[in-house]
């Protein structure tokens, strides 16, 4: 079913273990019409590559290249989007819901 | 996260067993709370009503946001009994998110044209259930109202602690059966997790309106806190 992640942080522990920078993104909150609940998770690696979701499709992109810096940087960080969020209009949620997710760097 | 703390998640969630990530948002700080160490941490109670729900959350503690992040196993459901209310029940059952697997010797019953979509197990409980790894978070019916094939499905359901254990037939029938799982070894702990006669009671009638009233009770046994669960 949807709630299934499992394969997900698997992928992140083989890929840190195999000399990968990795970041994990986690929504931590959920205001309004959010399409994936708290819980939901999104892997990133140093090339790019990604597992798992965080909305509809609708962030991924920006959380995939936030996630990229705090691979670099170790610094953990908390990104909100949503309709009222500056950056809308590029990557806001269709849904009309706003979303809290947690990137931090596995190491 | 730590890589160590990752190994010990996913090594937590490959057992079937549940764990709880606690990660203070505003510094990243962040531990992972095992199934036994549960009852003694300081969040416990918290704990233990996300998990419950099954669902992720933050919680405030001395003004800190923590976020409990939930990781449960993905509940099971054995259905012994290949019959018309497995029929109904196991589609039921996966769309409500259960692993379901329906077990029967009987081949006229167990076969793919009456179910299509749900690994299916011709053999006897005792070599069929085994290889399943039943477990804490498995819900267990047993519905073929034959105590050849119910009888020894329900002592390997006590042996591995089923959070819901229900058996289908009357309060006599359920008499007569306490009676021969207790000749068989059972106590009357094991009798008393029996839920039977099966489901709520909702005045189902029809096999699909059986199969709700099952998977209605398994819900409730899954969600309500223990004491209001019966």
């Amino acid at each position: 079913m949807l709630n299934r992640d499992d394969d997900i942080l698997q992928a992140a522990e083989d890929w840190r273990n195999a000399g990968h920078g990795v970041a994990l993104a986690t929504v931590v909150e959920t205001w309004g019409s959010a399409p994936r609940p708290a819980g939901s998770s999104l892997v990133i690696n140093d090339d790019g590559t990604f597992l798992g979701s965080v909305s509809g499709g609708c962030v991924e992109g920006a959380v995939v290249t936030e996630a990229l810096d705090v691979i670099q940087s170790g610094e953990p960080k908390l990104l909100e989007f949503g309709v009222a969020d500056e950056t809308a209009w590029q990557v806001g949620l269709s849904c009309g819901g706003t979303i809290r997710v947690f990137v931090e760097k596995v190491d | 996260m730590k890589l160590s703390t990752l190994t010990e998640l996913n090594a937590e969630r490959a057992a079937r067993r549940p764990a709880i990530v606690v990660t203070d948002i505003s510094s990243g700080e962040q531990r992972l709370v095992k199934a036994a160490d549960f009852a003694a941490d300081p969040l416990r109670d918290a704990l233990a009503k996300q998990l419950r729900m099954g669902k992720s959350g933050s919680v405030e503690v001395d003004g800190k946001k923590l976020f409990l992040n939930v990781h449960a196993p993905t509940a099971k459901l054995v259905i012994v009994g290949a019959v018309h209310i497995s029929q109904a029940l196991a589609p039921l059952a996966r769309s409500l998110g259960y692993d379901v697997t329906v077990v029967d010797p009987r081949t006229a019953f167990a076969s793919v044209e009456r179910f299509p979509d749900v690994p299916l197990i011709a053999e006897w409980p005792e070599l069929a259930l085994p290889p399943l790894n039943v477990d804490h978070y498995t819900a267990f019916v047993a519905v073929t109202h034959d105590p050849k094939i119910d009888d020894p499905a329900l002592l390997h359901a006590f042996a591995r602690d089923c959070f819901y254990i229900g058996a289908l037939g009357s309060k006599k029938t359920h008499a007569r059966r306490a009676d021969r799982l207790k000749a068989q070894g059972a106590s009357d702990s094991d009798i008393a997790k029996i839920h039977a006669p099966i489901g709520l009671a909702i005045g189902a009638v029809s096999p699909s309106e059986i199969a709700v009233s099952i998977m209605a009770e398994i819900t409730a046994t899954l969600r309500l806190p223990k004491a209001s669960a019966s």
